[in-house]
């Protein structure tokens, strides 16, 4: 029988990053990183919300590009899912509707790296917005 | 919903949304009773009896705050069509635990999707929260718990993706070994 992998074998995986983390600590302040929600709710799950944040966990780790990737519930609109919010360092948060992998990538290549709007953002009132 | 992970993560995501800081995912597949249940239990901030009574109802509109949710009557519809049986307990302030019983052999029933996809996502996305994730079959039993995991990792963030992936495989090789069906 193969060694199926254990939390020992975690271990190894926690002293590499370790040894990484020194350098990385200084730009690790949440408002310097890129920050992603996507949304979970029923239709959100049922559009493929989960086949769009793993991509975007995937992709970005993959791209060097630090984010912290989120899920939230009920945005509103039920219409436009998967929807996902995004927010660059110090700008207003921007939600696109419609997301799969394709436009996933698209909106890591243009918006998040370098500040192009990509098509299909969803005009938003903040006050609407849950958790 | 086209399988039991995407349930998972949608009844998971009604315990977040709840403040919950401890969250049990359960799977019990016993071919002897012909039965898959799945079990979420939190303790985030629990439902009145009377709304309780109302959430498995997706024609009463009561709410005001927000549309009809479908989430908890999805589920109950998928788990009582395989001839299963669905049950809500919970206490406001204590917190809630969802069992949805399915025929396991029934046609209907939905197949196990990416459970292990859905339960690292779920850790990931959210470190503050307690992960315990147990499934037993009729061939033995695999039990994490992110407490545990965090212990390990001595203040390495458990968010970190090369962290994520490697859950991710350890869950799926321990699956594979009690997998029956
Ligand atoms: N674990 C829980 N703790 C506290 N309240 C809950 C819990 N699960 C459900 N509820 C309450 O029941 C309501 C209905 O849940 P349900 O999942 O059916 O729909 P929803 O979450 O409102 O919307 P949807 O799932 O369709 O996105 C929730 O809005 C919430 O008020
Ligand atoms: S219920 Fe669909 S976006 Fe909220
Ligand atoms: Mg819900």
């Amino acid at each position: 029988m193969t060694q199926v992998k254990s939390l020992a074998d975690l271990r190894k995986i926690k002293d590499d990053l370790q040894g990484k983390m020194g350098l990385r600590e200084k730009s690790n302040s949440p408002e310097s990183l890129v920050q992603i929600r996507v949304a979970m709710a029923t239709c959100g799950i049922a559009s493929g919300a989960k086949q769009v944040m793993e991509f975007f966990m995937e992709e970005l780790d993959k791209r060097n590009i630090q984010a912290v990737v989120t899920q939230t519930g009920c945005m509103g609109y039920c219409f436009a899912e998967p929807t996902v919010e995004i927010t660059l360092p110090g700008q207003a948060p921007v939600v696109y509707g419609y997301v799969d992998t394709a436009k996933a990538d698209s909106i890591i290549e243009k918006y998040i790296k370098n500040g192009e709007l990509v098509e299909g953002i969803i005009p938003v009132n903040y006050e609407t917005i849950q958790k | 919903m086209r399988d039991m992970a995407m349930h998972i993560m949608d009844i998971a995501q009604n315990s977040i949304y709840a403040n919950a800081t401890a969250i049990t995912i359960e799977v019990i597949e016993n071919k002897d009773d012909d039965s898959y249940v799945v079990i979420v239990d939190d303790n985030g901030g629990g439902m009145s009896r009377e709304m309780v009574s109302k959430v498995t109802d997706p024609y009463v509109t009561t709410r005001t705050t927000r549309k009809t949710g479908l989430g908890i009557p999805l589920l109950k519809l998928n788990a009582e069509r395989t001839g299963g049986n669905f049950h809500i307990h919970s206490e406001e302030g204590k917190g809630t635990n969802v069992k949805a019983e399915f025929v396991f052999t029934h046609p209907d029933r939905l197949p196990a999707g990416d459970i292990a996809g859905i339960i690292v996502l779920l850790i990931a996305a959210n470190p503050g929260i307690e992960f315990k994730y147990q499934h037993v079959t009729n061939k033995g039993k695999y039990a994490l718990c992110t407490a545990e995991i965090n212990e390990t990792l001595e203040g390495v963030s458990i968010s970190e993706p090369s962290v994520v992936r490697f859950l991710k495989e350890m869950i799926k090789e321990n699956q594979q070994q009690i997998l029956i069906s």
